[in-house]
């Protein structure tokens, strides 16, 4: 039974923490926060890109390190923890995966620029309120080019290349879209997590290249599940961690407010659903880590479990500040505002639910 | 990150399979007739003390096999996964036995092992009392010295298989007048000691698991001490450790069973598996129970590597108990009003989940309240500070008591 991360894989995290709190102290991200025009903090990524962060899953033949993805979960978890903002989890969860998993030779050379930081990637699903069912899709591709409008896309401003998911010939499927063509028309929006780049995107008779089958959608947003749940715990860890430093020192009736079994409970609880999400993200990262056949469902319950841990981490941590907690000063609402753009960025909760549940359904079909 | 075995474990799984499969015809199993249970139980035991898979992790001085935590744990897999429930021994051998052979002279523990370890012997904890439940240390059974002896007056309850063991640890106020975990001293009881009187309790799901167990003017000899006079709170607390690394086990009927379940059970326009509420419902069911699972896990990976486990290893009833009788009221109501029918032979699942609706509650209070849980978690492995206590450095007998 070997169900926890290896020794390089805790050295490497230890490495990782100790370059982010240098590199990524919350300034670096309330410097994203505060300024309406940036879409990312460009010299944290140009550290994450020279740390070779953006090199970690790539084949050598791309001039990456060919690690695997419990690696890449390893420093996701330590991007949720400062909630660095940088379009990593678009560029390295979801495009660098579309291409390793389905890319044609000449698509994969674009595995050289994520290495370099060059190439950004995002993805364009969702084309207005609603669950984003792919059935309702209106993005078309004919002749080639691709039309229709996207709304919201995560790192839409920041990226380069989109995989757009679009209807041709019936079948609903991602394409590839470089961004940097006539036709394409950016719009940044305002969103509840402004340290994120959210952005509207038009486009019209682009050029574009299919990418993978109609099954590769899903196995994207599984595996981005499993990475991003990573993200989560470590946002949610950091909530409770400073929950229980301030419940230690603040003073109400003559004690800390930590020695009241209200707040106790209350982080007790925390502690609970962040144990209870780490061991789903962690079977999340094996099925990913080994292309295993109950990937849907081990990425659904490890999406589920993160969603619902760091929400209640976040809404909690700002209760247990008082006041203080619902300042702009305070910390507290970065993380409140990242578990909601992590609670929503490849479909929400309920989504997740329902999918996590098909997938129950599914592995057990012939139990009937 | 891998489920599989290191080859000294496969090695171990495979004698543990090779024993469990060549004694197919000794297995007990849940549906043996009440009354042969016990007897099927005691054979199964023996014969595993025999070939060497019972106490596995005790030391040769204590005459046990020296095995690993891991190796406990794989003998106990194989046998879940044959279906061999446990029953009667677990509290004797886990939390009793040890606690006898750390605390009584070495010859006096030596003479109770085998007897124990065989089935032949049945130990109970005699620890909660109408007055001390969540708040152990509150106890108020008397011990009061005469000469060599030790004359008990008290009342304990809750104390699992009382009615068919034949031991007990036992823990009593030997001096009220010092403060309430300064006053304790622990003691060994054989059950058929004059004065000893078990009564088995009603348990609001109608079964009778526990007993109270009353002591008028018991004498127990001084010989049968555990520890020092007035360091019971110690010897408990030794006792309660080893509890908390044994707990842990699934409840419930599975998300899968649920879902099956679901599927039978019509409601407006398909069956309650299309409903969305309850798909919900079910979706929090099976992560938060594959979740505590899942973290099972993880502390097996640190024994795996010869570490104690991590604090995460303590979260799994507080999760688990509540979620269980939420399910259960889930799968309930959407019977509609066909779900008020609690019979074995009309209700979904031969009544198994209304049987647990009304068994859970006692699960949220049994070994630790959902409550004592979350502070021991917020005061052991999130150190916030403890809360301040009325009685503390109190008399106990003069300290504030209620009910």
């Amino acid at each position: 039974m070997n169900f926890d991360f290896s020794e390089d894989q805790q050295n490497l995290r230890s490495e990782a923490r100790r370059f982010l709190e240098a590199r990524c102290p919350v300034a670096t991200v309330r410097a994203v926060l505060d300024d309406g025009d940036a879409a990312y903090n460009r010299e944290l990524w140009t550290s994450l890109v020279e740390q070779g962060w953006t090199a970690l899953t790539i084949p050598e033949a791309y001039g990456g390190l060919g690690m695997g993805r419990v690696d890449l979960c390893v420093l996701a978890e330590e991007l949720g923890r400062v909630l660095a903002p940088v379009p990593f989890a678009s560029t390295m969860y979801i495009l660098a995966e579309a291409l390793m998993i389905a890319g044609t030779a000449a698509q994969k050379t674009l595995l050289a620029g994520i290495v370099q930081g060059t190439c950004i990637g995002c993805l364009a699903i969702g084309e207005g309120p609603g669950d984003g069912a792919l059935a309702n899709l209106t993005t078309s591709v004919a002749n080639g080019l691709l039309t229709g409008i996207k709304v919201p896309v995560t790192d839409g401003m920041a990226a380069t290349t989109a995989l757009v998911a679009a209807r041709n010939e019936g079948v609903v499927r991602l394409f590839l879209v470089d961004l940097d063509q006539p036709g394409v028309v950016r719009q940044s929006l305002q969103t509840l997590d402004p340290s994120r780049d959210l952005a509207r995107i038009e486009f019209t008779e682009v050029h574009c290249e299919p990418i993978g089958d109609d099954m590769l959608i899903d196995r994207l947003l599984d595996g981005a599940a499993a990475l991003f749940a990573f993200e989560q715990l470590g946002g949610a860890d950091r909530c409770l961690e400073l929950a229980v430093e301030f419940a230690g020192m603040r003073y109400a009736f003559g004690r800390p407010i930590g020695s009241q079994q209200a707040i106790k409970h209350k982080l007790a609880d925390m502690y609970a659903n962040n144990q209870i999400a780490r061991s789903n993200a962690y079977f999340g990262a094996w099925a990913l880590e080994h292309g295993n056949a109950q990937l849907p469902l081990a990425a659904a319950a490890a999406r589920v479990s993160a969603c619902d841990a760091f929400w209640f981490a976040a809404r909690e941590s700002i209760q247990t500040h008082g006041g203080i907690g619902f300042t702009w000063e305070a910390d507290q609402h970065l993380f409140y505002r990242r578990a909601l753009q992590l609670d929503m960025v490849i479909g929400a909760v309920p989504i997740w639910r329902e999918r996590l549940v098909t997938a129950l359904e599914q592995t057990h079909a012939g139990d009937h | 990150m891998d489920f599989s075995d290191t080859p000294d474990e496969a090695a171990y799984r495979a004698r543990a399979a090779a024993f469990l499969d060549a004694h197919r015809a000794a297995w007990p199993s849940a549906s043996d007739a009440e009354h042969g249970k016990l007897a099927i139980g005691r054979h199964w035991q023996s014969l595993k003390a025999a070939n060497g898979f019972a106490c596995i992790t005790w030391p040769k001085e204590w005459g046990g096999p020296a095995g690993t935590a891991m190796e406990q744990v794989i003998f106990r897999q194989e046998e879940a996964g044959r279906g061999i429930p446990i029953a009667f021994f677990g509290i004797g051998l886990a939390f009793c036995l040890p606690t006898v052979l750390k605390f009584a002279p070495a010859e006096q523990g030596r003479k109770f092992v085998g007897p124990a370890m065989r089935g032949e012997d049945i130990w109970c904890q005699l620890f909660s009392e109408p007055a001390a439940g969540s708040d152990l240390a509150g106890v108020r059974t008397k011990a009061v010295r005469e000469g060599d002896a030790w004359v008990v007056n008290g009342q304990k309850v809750w104390t699992s298989g009382a009615h068919y063991c034949d031991y007990g640890l036992l823990i009593a106020r030997t001096n009220p007048d010092l403060p309430k975990h300064k006053g304790l001293t622990c003691f060994w009881v054989d059950l058929k000691t004059p004065g000893v009187e078990v009564r088995p309790i009603h348990q609001m799901s109608g079964g009778q698991e526990f007993s109270e167990v009353w002591f008028n003017d018991v004498r127990i000899d001084d010989s049968q001490r555990l520890g020092e006079v007035g360091e019971g709170w110690k010897v408990a607390l030794f006792t309660l450790m080893n509890e908390r690394v044994e707990g842990g086990k699934d409840r419930g009927l599975t998300a899968a069973e649920t879902l099956a379940l679901a599927r039978d059970t019509p409601v407006a326009g398909g069956t309650l598996a299309d409903d969305r509420a309850f798909r919900a419902a079910l979706a929090n069911w099976y992560v938060r129970t594959r979740g505590v699972q899942l973290t099972r896990y993880r502390t097996l990976t640190a024994l795996s590597r010869g570490q104690s486990p991590g604090p995460e290893a303590s979260i799994g009833k507080m999760v688990t108990a509540i979620e269980w009788q939420e399910i259960s009221r889930r799968i309930v109501e959407a019977q509609g009003a066909y779900g008020m029918i609690h019979d074995d032979r009309l209700s979904v699942h031969d009544g198994l989940v209304h049987h647990d609706l009304l068994y859970s509650p006692g699960v949220r209070i049994a070994g630790g309240t959902d409550e004592i849980l979350h502070n021991i978690i917020a005061e052991r492995v999130l150190k916030l500070p403890a809360e301040p206590r009325a009685d503390k450095d109190v008399p106990f007998s003069q300290a504030p008591k209620g009910i």
